[in-house]
C-alpha cells in the first residue's frame, strides 16, 4: 500500500503528530501503525492498571471514530520489521509493504533487562505494554509475594500497586543506591523511601540482585549480601531503551542511544522523522542530544514533527534561516515528572538533582514528619530546578519560569518565601501578558 | 466554519481582591465554605495592590489534554470547555506539569485535580464579581449562528479607516438575508457600497437610492407591491440620522404611523458626516460641527439632540430598539426582533454609530467610544415591543461611568465648559429617568412622569 504520511507508533508522539498533520493537510493519506492490537493508549497509564485505579476499558486515548473522522488508516497489531529508506518502504511482520512519502518513528522505548546471571532464563515480568499489565494482574491474583527490581518510576509505582493488591512486596534497587534517582535528590528520596517502608514495602537500598533462578514456578532471587528471596512474581523495572531494532545500518538513519534528530525532529535521512521516547533530541541545557523519555516531551516533539512533515514551507524556511531556532521548533528537553504515592504528591522539574557544590544556590524547606519538602535551585537570578513534595505549587508555571529563563532580579529570597504567589504573579505579568498583547 | 466559544474574560485591572468569586466557586462546586475547593484563585499582593484572578483559560490547544495519559481531559468541541472526567482520571497530575497558567491544580482535600468548567455556561463567579473583573462573554453564539450565512456585501468597501458602518451593514444584511430590498438614501452608505459606483453595486440584494425625503414612502410602496404579488420580501432601510430624523422624517413618521411593514435602521452618527460634518437634529448639545462652530461667540451646538427612539416609540410601532455594534450579541438579538416585527408592522432600530473623521478620534477606538457611550448612559440600550407593551433595558447601567472621560475621547467635545458638561449630564439623566419610568410602569409611566413633573 501507499501513503503520504506514515507514523509508526500510536502513543503521545504519534497521535500529536497526526493531529498536527491534519491541521495543515486535511486530505493527505495518513497511516498509523501500532504493534499492539488495541486502540492507542499511553504506557504511563500501565502502573495504574496494575494498581487497579482505573478500568482498562476507559484509558484509550482515541476511538475508532476519531480515525474515520480524520481519515487516518490505523493498522493495529502490526510490527514493523524493516525500514528501507532508499525505496521509502516499510515492511510489517505480516509481509505488508507500505510505501511512504514521509515517515515518522514514534515507537517509544522497551524495557532493558540487566545482565544478572540467570535472569534471562527465569520467569519475570516487565511493564511496558498493555499485555504486560494484564500478565502481571493475572499473576498477582494467585501470587502472595512479589519482588520488584528497580527503584525508578515503574518499579516504585508497581510496588505500591502490588502492595495494595495484598501482596508482600520487596523492592530491590537497580544500579543506583536511591529511589527515583533520575528525578529526586537525597532528601526527597529519603522521604519517599520512608513512606514506602511505612506502608509495608520491604526496601533495603544497600543490596542488589546477584542471581536469579527458576524453581518450581517460583523465582529464587539471590541478593548481593547472600540473602535468598523466593517470590511468586518477579517484576523487572530497571530502565528503558529506545525501541529501534527495526532500523538496520542500511537504513542510514543515524542513531546513538536513540534516533538522532534535529530541532525539527528530522533524522539524518531525508523524509524520516522521529519523536518521543525513541528520539534523541536537543537538550535544554547543553549541546549534547539527550533522551528524555517523558510524556510532555513526547507530545511536544510530536507536534514539531507533524508540523515539519506537513511541510508548511514558510515555517521550514524560517527555521532554516534562523539556524534551527524557530519558535515552532523543539525547544530542548527539560527533565520533569510527577510522582504520586500513597496519597502524597511530588514533582521534580529541571536541574533538580544538583547541589551547592555544583555552583548553584539552593533553597530547601524540609519537614520530614509531615512529609513535606521543597527545593528551589537558582543559577544566579534564574530558577533552574525545583522539587516539591506535598507543597502547593503549580509545576507547569514553575516549568515555564525555567523554560523562559525569567530573571528574578534579586528577588530570590522573596521568591523562596512565597513561590506559589510569586510564580503566579510572574505568570500574569510575563507569558499571560505576552499572549494578551499578541492576541 | 469552526466553532467559536464563549469566554470567561478576566480583567485583572478591575479586580479588588475581594475573593467573592472563590467563595461562590467553592460553594457551587463542593458545597463548602473552604475556598481551597475554588477553581478560581485570586492572586493578592497587598504591597503594590496587584490582584489577579487565576483560572483555566480553556486553551485552544490545551497542554493538559495532550499530556493526560488516561484520556481523562478533553476539549469539548461544542462548548470549548476543557472537560475533566473523574472516572478516567488516575490523579497522576502530569496535567499540572503541562499547564503554564495554573488553570488545573491538585486539590488536596479531594485528592484529585480540579479545574474550571464554566458551570455549564453560567459561571457563578461572574455573578458575584462586584467590580466586574470577571465577565462571561457569550458573543461566540453570534459567530456560530452567523458564520455560515452569506455576506451580502462585496468585499473591500470604500469606508474610512475605522468606520463603524461596514461592520454594521454587513451584520444587518447577513442576518436579514437575501430576500430583501435595500433602500439607501443619501449618506455615506450609498457611496461606500450600497449603491456603488461605475455601474456596479456593492450589495448582493436589489438596492436603490431614494431621495433623502422619500425613503420610507418608497419602501412602503415596494413592500405593498411585493405582498400583492404574494412574495414576502423584507423592506429594509439603512438610513443616516439626516435621512431619518431631519429631511427624511416626514415620510418616516407617516410610514410608522400607518404601520407599514418596514425594517428601518437609522445609523446615527450625529450629523451629516458625508458632506462635511454639518449638524443634524441628533447632534448632541455643545458638539462642534462645521455649522455649529466653536469660537468666541458660539460654543458649539446650542440645542439638545432629538431623541429619535422615543419619538418613534410614540408612533405606536411594532418594535423600537437602540443598539451598538460593540455589543454584537445584543445587536443581533435586536435585528432579529426588528426583522420579525417588520413582518407585522413598522420596526425601528436606532444604532449609535461613531464617526472617526467627523467626531475626531483615532480609528481604532470606534468600539471603545460605543462602550463608553453605553456606560455613561449617553446612549442607553433598550427595546420596546408592542406585542408585550414592555420597554426593557438590555444593558442597564445603574452607576454611569464618568461622562468627562467619554467626552474627552472625542475631538468634537474637547472645548466643552463645565456648564455644558453639566447640561449633557442632565439631559442624559432625564432621558434615562423617562425610560426607567416607562420600563417600570409601561407606557403610562411617561404620562405619570409628566404628571409628577
Amino acid at each position: 500500500m501507499q501513503t503520504k504520511y506514515l507514523i509508526i507508533g500510536s502513543s503521545h508522539a504519534g497521535l500529536t503528530a497526526a493531529e498536527e498533520i491534519r491541521v495543515h493537510d486535511q486530505d493527505g493519506a495518513l497511516t498509523m501503525v501500532s504493534m499492539e492490537d488495541c486502540l492507542p493508549y499511553s504506557p504511563t497509564i500501565l502502573p495504574y492498571i496494575v494498581e487497579g485505579k482505573v478500568d482498562e476499558k476507559l484509558i484509550y486515548l482515541r476511538d475508532e471514530k476519531y480515525f474515520t473522522d480524520n481519515k487516518i488508516t490505523f493498522l493495529k497489531g502490526k510490527k514493523v520489521v524493516t525500514v528501507d529508506t532508499k525505496s521509502s518502504t516499510v515492511t510489517l511482520d505480516d509481509g505488508t509493504k507500505i510505501e511512504y512519502e514521509k515517515l515518522m518513528i514514534g515507537t517509544g522505548s522497551a524495557p532493558t533487562i540487566p545482565p544478572v546471571p540467570g535472569l534471562k532464563e527465569a520467569k519475570y515480568h516487565v511493564l511496558r505494554t498493555m499485555e504486560d499489565a494484564r500478565k502481571i494482574n493475572q499473576a498477582a491474583e494467585t501470587a502472595k509475594h512479589a519482588v520488584v527490581m528497580g527503584t525508578g518510576l515503574v518499579g516504585m509505582h508497581a510496588a505500591e500497586g502490588l502492595g495494595k493488591k495484598g501482596l508482600e512486596v520487596e523492592l530491590i534497587r537497580g544500579r543506583r543506591r536511591a529511589v527515583l534517582p533520575n528525578y529526586f535528590d537525597g532528601n526527597a528520596g529519603k522521604l519517599i523511601h520512608q513512606v514506602f517502608l511505612d506502608n509495608g514495602i520491604k526496601c533495603n537500598l544497600d543490596f542488589q540482585v546477584k542471581e536469579v533462578e527458576s524453581v518450581n514456578g517460583k523465582s529464587k532471587v539471590t541478593l548481593s549480601h547472600g540473602e535468598v528471596v523466593e517470590t511468586d512474581l518477579l517484576l523487572v523495572g530497571t530502565g528503558v531503551k529506545s525501541r529501534m531494532d527495526f532500523l538496520g545500518d542500511a537504513s542510514g538513519v543515524q542513531v546513538d542511544q536513540g534516533i538522532l534528530v534535529d530541532t525539527m525532529m528530522r533524522t539524518s535521512v531525508e523524509n524520516v522523522w522521529a519523536a518521543g521516547d525513541v528520539a534523541q533530541a536537543a537538550d535544554f541545557y547543553g549541546d549534547e542530544r539527550i533522551l528524555t523519555a517523558i510524556l510532555p516531551d513526547a507530545y511536544e516533539q510530536g507536534k514539531v514533527a507533524g508540523l515539519s512533515m506537513a511541510g508548511d514551507e514558510t515555517v521550514i524556511q524560517a527555521f532554516e534561516e534562523i539556524g534551527g531556532q524557530a519558535s515552532e521548533s523543539y525547544r530542548g528537553g527539560i527533565s520533569m515528572n510527577t510522582f504520586n504515592f500513597y496519597g502524597n504528591r511530588s514533582f521534580a522539574v529541571g536541574l533538580s538533582l544538583v547541589s551547592e557544590e555544583d555552583g548553584f544556590e539552593i533553597d530547601t524547606m524540609l519537614f520530614p514528619t509531615s512529609c513535606m519538602y521543597q527545593k528551589l535551585v537558582f543559577d544566579g537570578d534564574f530558577l533552574v530546578g525545583a522539587i516539591g513534595i506535598n507543597v502547593t505549587l503549580d509545576p507547569g508555571v514553575i516549568t515555564n519560569m525555567i523554560r523562559y529563563k525569567i530573571n528574578l532580579q534579586g528577588k530570590k529570597a522573596e521568591f523562596a518565601r512565597s513561590p506559589l504567589d510569586m510564580s503566579r504573579r510572574i505568570m500574569w505579568e510575563s507569558w499571560r501578558g505576552a499572549i494578551k498583547t499578541a492576541g | 466554519m469552526g466553532n467559536a466559544y464563549n469566554t470567561l474574560a478576566v480583567y485583572p485591572e478591575k479586580c479588588n481582591g475581594c475573593g467573592e468569586c472563590e467563595k461562590a466557586c467553592a460553594k457551587v462546586k463542593a458545597n463548602s465554605t473552604d475556598v481551597v475547593h475554588s477553581r478560581i484563585k485570586v492572586l493578592k499582593s497587598l504591597e503594590d495592590g496587584f490582584f489577579g484572578p487565576v483560572v483555566c483559560m480553556q486553551c485552544g490547544e490545551p497542554n493538559c489534554v495532550k499530556s493526560c495519559p488516561a484520556g481523562a481531559l478533553s476539549k469539548n468541541p461544542e462548548t470549548g470547555v476543557v472537560e475533566w472526567n473523574e472516572d478516567k482520571c488516575v490523579s497522576c497530575t502530569i496535567c499540572t506539569l503541562g499547564c503554564p497558567y495554573a488553570g488545573i491544580y491538585y486539590n488536596p482535600l479531594m485528592s484529585t485535580v480540579v479545574k474550571c468548567d464554566h458551570c455549564g455556561g453560567d459561571p457563578e463567579c461572574v455573578k458575584v464579581c462586584e467590580p466586574k473583573a470577571l465577565e462571561y462573554r457569550p458573543e461566540a453564539s453570534v459567530y456560530n449562528d452567523q458564520g455560515d450565512l452569506e455576506d451580502l456585501f462585496a468585499p473591500g468597501l470604500a469606508a474610512c479607516l475605522g468606520c463603524n458602518m461596514e461592520i454594521l451593514v454587513r451584520h444587518v444584511l447577513r442576518h436579514v438575508g437575501p430576500d430583501t430590498v435595500l433602500a439607501a438614501p443619501p449618506g455615506c452608505l450609498p457611496g461606500v457600497c450600497a449603491v456603488g459606483f461605475n455601474g456596479f453595486t456593492g450589495s448582493k440584494v436589489p438596492s436603490f437610492h431614494p431621495l433623502l425625503t422619500n425613503t420610507a414612502s418608497m419602501l412602503a410602496g415596494l413592500r405593498r407591491y411585493y405582498k400583492r404579488k404574494g412574495r414576502d420580501v423584507t423592506a429594509l432601510a439603512l438610513a443616516g440620522d439626516g435621512g431619518a430624523a431631519d429631511v427624511g422624517f416626514q415620510s418616516l413618521s407617516g410610514a410608522a404611523e400607518r404601520g407599514e411593514e418596514i425594517l428601518f435602521v437609522c445609523i446615527d452618527n450625529e450629523g451629516y458626516m458625508n458632506t462635511g460634518m454639518q449638524r443634524s437634529s441628533t447632534t448632541p448639545y455643545g458638539s462642534w460641527t462645521s455649522t455649529t462652530p466653536v469660537g468666541p461667540s458660539l460654543p458649539g451646538k446650542a440645542n439638545d439632540s432629538k431623541y429619535m427612539p422615543l419619538v418613534m416609540l410614540m408612533h405606536d410601532v411594532e418594535y423600537v430598539g437602540t443598539a451598538v455594534t460593540a455589543y454584537i450579541d445584543d445587536f443581533h438579538r435586536k435585528v432579529e426582533k426588528a426583522y420579525q416585527a417588520s413582518k407585522r408592522g413598522f420596526a425601528y432600530l436606532h444604532v449609535f454609530s461613531p464617526c472617526t473623521t467627523g467626531w475626531r478620534y483615532p480609528g481604532d477606538k470606534t468600539m471603545e467610544v460605543q462602550r463608553q457611550a453605553v456606560a455613561t448612559n449617553i446612549f442607553p440600550l433598550w427595546e420596546y415591543e408592542k406585542a408585550t407593551g414592555k420597554l426593557a433595558f438590555t444593558h442597564p447601567v445603574d452607576n454611569p461611568a464618568s461622562l468627562e472621560n467619554y467626552l474627552s475621547m472625542l475631538g468634537k467635545f474637547r472645548h466643552l465648559s463645565k456648564e455644558q458638561i453639566e447640561h449633557l449630564k442632565n439631559t442624559a439623566a432625564m432621558r434615562v429617568n423617562i425610560l426607567k419610568a416607562m420600563s417600570e410602569q409601561g407606557l403610562a409611566g411617561y404620562q405619570n412622569l409628566k404628571v409628577a413633573v
